[in-house]
């Protein structure tokens, strides 16, 4: 008796009109596909391109010196005032620093990341991820302030040497030419220190996604075929884990590019192209030139991207 | 002449050698466990050079581990193992003469088929051309020409099967592992790589080692086989051996389809104790009138269940105790039915004493 309660028809009609426009972007996926993907690519095409647009647009108007208002024609006088020893000393400075950062933190991060992608299971995986990303818990500002007093002559760092007997050792890094400083606080090192430690997640987390993606199977066909560990890390892992590298890296490069806060807080007194877009847009009022400046990382990136494509790094995606 | 003559000599001179020292793998006592897991337990094992060895087990009877184990991506906890001889504990993988076809082929996805078989050649530091000319014959040995600059995603599955095939040949390793390499493919195509694996085995010379849950392949291609049950090894022998006589109910029922006689019921219907197999295909159907044969032992049954495979018809019997299971060729003149009373017969012979364990 109870089975008359269950409809007989091979096919049940009717519901709601959720129900029939449910039935509807189930039947054609492509609908649904542009249900789904069109506000995402609306909102980028018109805010995202539309503001890039405006920039390169922007670059190429000049500031005029009397008025200091901005003259609305094409010009590449902007650009010329960019590649000024001055400016240029702004670029070198920062694509230098952000290099830097870059080779250090993938040879920080990919024995990091190698571990928690081959070894770590359950709880220390757990604890990996935990530590990986708490730093990124906490306010960007209060970590460099943070980091500004350990670097200081008067912070932690100095006390440590001097514990050890090693003062001799610090002073002979803050005398080297150029990356060193009065004190770590106030020096490139100091500055790159900092960018390591706060850019550092970054790097990790998509090496670890990269090698997580690496059967072990391939790393034991290596060693069977006769690959030395070191030759099975330069034939199969490093190749296969280039991507999440050059990920990484594109991360850790570009926001150290553009970044203008760190440079400002610790280190010394010399501009970063962050810094300099900030202080162009702002004070000296001179949008032109800060609009070409933010070309400058654009640019760059392109270039990495396209260097990175030539190498093969993507083609193990 | 000259040139018979000197394989001739090289023939006679490595002789004494071979003879003087004809296991390729020896295992004494050997046991890797996995915390409170017992992988493998005190396993002995003598493999002879040149034989196609299969090592045959369900999933978890530790076939794979020692695989392993002679590859060198496991050290043994306790025992001894031996590869031509030479000890092995504390040899790391890319230290040892033994190449690896791996379950899921382990193709390098960034390299061409070519690059991929010419690895070992290329860790080695051989020269480009060179190991690229050798990378194409072992290519050729498995049939598989024109796909040098693909890469393994490009290709069938039977195709990265002869791929992995050639890398690990390539290096004319002394031992080749084979780690259930045929486990992926289809039917057809898995019953064309035993009959070619054979084939390949017996030109090349090398030591195969086998592992495989498919107990039809085990014994399709194997000259000696092992068959493993919870990290032990129940059974050594040639698969005529293993399958005409199964030393315990386990490879009864696991190598090949069995009818296990319990003690009671050979008792009651051969009139033996202990007990014993009995292979379905073993037993035949005798007609009313028909004499069951003079060594022969004759029982009557009612046929529960019937079903067509094709070339044969498999058919359960209740008998008096128990449930037979009779395997008929399918050309027969009047097809059985269920429900029918059918008297059954079979040689003393075919019945097979078993360990009681």
């Amino acid at each position: 008796m109870a089975d008359a309660a269950l409809p007989l028809r091979a096919v049940e009609s009717g519901g709601g009109l959720l129900r029939r426009l449910s039935d509807l972007l189930v039947t054609r996926p492509r609908l649904m596909l542009l249900v789904l993907l069109g506000p995402p690519l609306v909102w980028l095409g018109v805010v995202y391109l539309g503001a890039l647009f405006a920039l390169l647009l922007q670059s190429f108007f000049s500031i005029d010196e009397f008025s200091g208002l901005v003259r609305r024609e094409f010009t590449l006088r902007t650009y010329g005032e960019l590649l000024q020893p001055a400016n240029l000393d702004i670029i070198i400075r920062t694509v230098t620093m952000a290099a830097s950062v870059t080779l250090a933190s993938a040879a920080i991060a990919f024995p990091i990341a190698y571990y928690a992608a081959r070894y770590a299971r359950g709880r220390w995986k757990a604890l990996f991820y935990l530590a990986v990303m708490l730093p990124l818990w906490s306010s960007y500002l209060v970590r460099v302030y943070a980091w500004k007093l350990i670097l200081a002559k008067e912070g932690i760092v100095t006390w440590i040497f001097a514990e050890l007997h090693l003062t001799w050792l610090l002073d002979g890094i803050l005398a080297l030419p150029v990356i060193g400083g009065p004190s770590l606080s106030i020096s490139y090192l100091g500055t790159f220190l900092v960018f390591l430690y706060i850019w550092l997640p970054f790097m990790i987390l998509p090496i670890q996604a990269a090698l997580e993606r690496v059967p072990a199977s391939l790393i034991e066909a290596s060693g069977d075929l006769g690959a030395t560990p070191r030759q099975a890390f330069a034939t199969v892992i490093l190749p296969l884990a280039l991507p999440g590298v050059v990920a990484g890296s594109i991360f850790t490069f570009s926001l150290t590019l553009g970044d203008y806060i760190i440079p400002q807080i610790v280190g010394s007194s010399r501009l970063f192209i962050g810094q300099a877009v900030y202080t162009h847009q702002g004070t000296a009022g001179n949008i032109p030139l800060a609009a070409a400046f933010t070309v400058v990382p654009i640019v760059i990136m392109g270039f990495y991207l396209w260097g990175a494509r030539k190498l093969g790094a993507f083609n193990a995606l | 002449m000259t040139l018979d003559k000197a394989v001739l000599d090289s023939v006679e001179a490595a002789q004494p050698e071979a003879a003087a020292n004809p296991i390729a793998v020896r295992f004494q006592q050997v046991a890797r466990h996995f915390g409170t897991v017992r992988a493998v337990d005190a396993v002995d094992i003598e493999i002879r050079a040149g034989e196609f060895f299969a090592m045959l087990g369900p999933s978890g009877s530790g076939k794979t581990t020692c695989l392993r184990l002679i590859a060198g991506f496991e050290q043994p906890d306790r025992g001894h193992i031996e590869i031509f001889g030479e000890a092995v504990e504390g040899v790391p993988a890319y230290r040892r003469n033994v190449n690896t076809v791996f379950q899921d082929y382990a193709l390098f996805p960034h390299m061409t088929v070519l690059d991929n078989v010419a690895y070992a050649l290329r860790v080695r530091g051989m020269a480009r051309g060179e190991r690229h000319a050798k990378a194409r014959k072992a290519l050729a040995l498995v049939r598989l020409e024109g796909y040098d600059d693909r890469r393994p995603v490009q290709l069938s599955g039977g195709q990265r099967q002869r791929v992995a095939l050639a890398r690990a040949l390539v290096g004319e390793p002394k031992v080749l592992l084979l780690d259930e390499p045929l486990g992926a493919l289809d039917l057809k195509l898995r019953e064309q790589m035993q009959v070619e694996l054979k084939e390949l085995q017996r030109r090349l010379g090398i030591t195969f080692v086998f592992v495989t849950h498919d107990q039809g392949e085990a014994l399709s291609m194997s000259d000696r086989l092992a068959v493993f049950n919870d990290g032990r090894i129940v059974q050594v022998g040639t698969p005529e051996e293993v399958y005409d006589r199964p030393r315990n109910r386990f490879v009864a029922g696991f190598v090949g389809a069995s009818n296990v006689l319990e003690p009671a019921v050979a008792e009651a219907l051969c009139g033996r104790r202990g007990l014993y197999s009995l292979r379905p295909e073993r037993i035949a159907l005798v007609g009313p009138g028909e004499a069951a044969g003079a060594e022969a032992v004759a029982v009557e049954g009612r046929i529960d269940s019937l079903q067509f495979h094709g070339a044969t018809r498999r058919l359960t019997v209740a008998v008096p105790g128990a449930t037979l299971v009779v395997m008929l060729t399918a050309a027969l003149a009047r097809p059985p039915r269920v429900g029918e009373v059918v008297r059954l017969a079979w040689p003393r012979a075919a019945l097979q004493a078993m360990d009681e364990s």
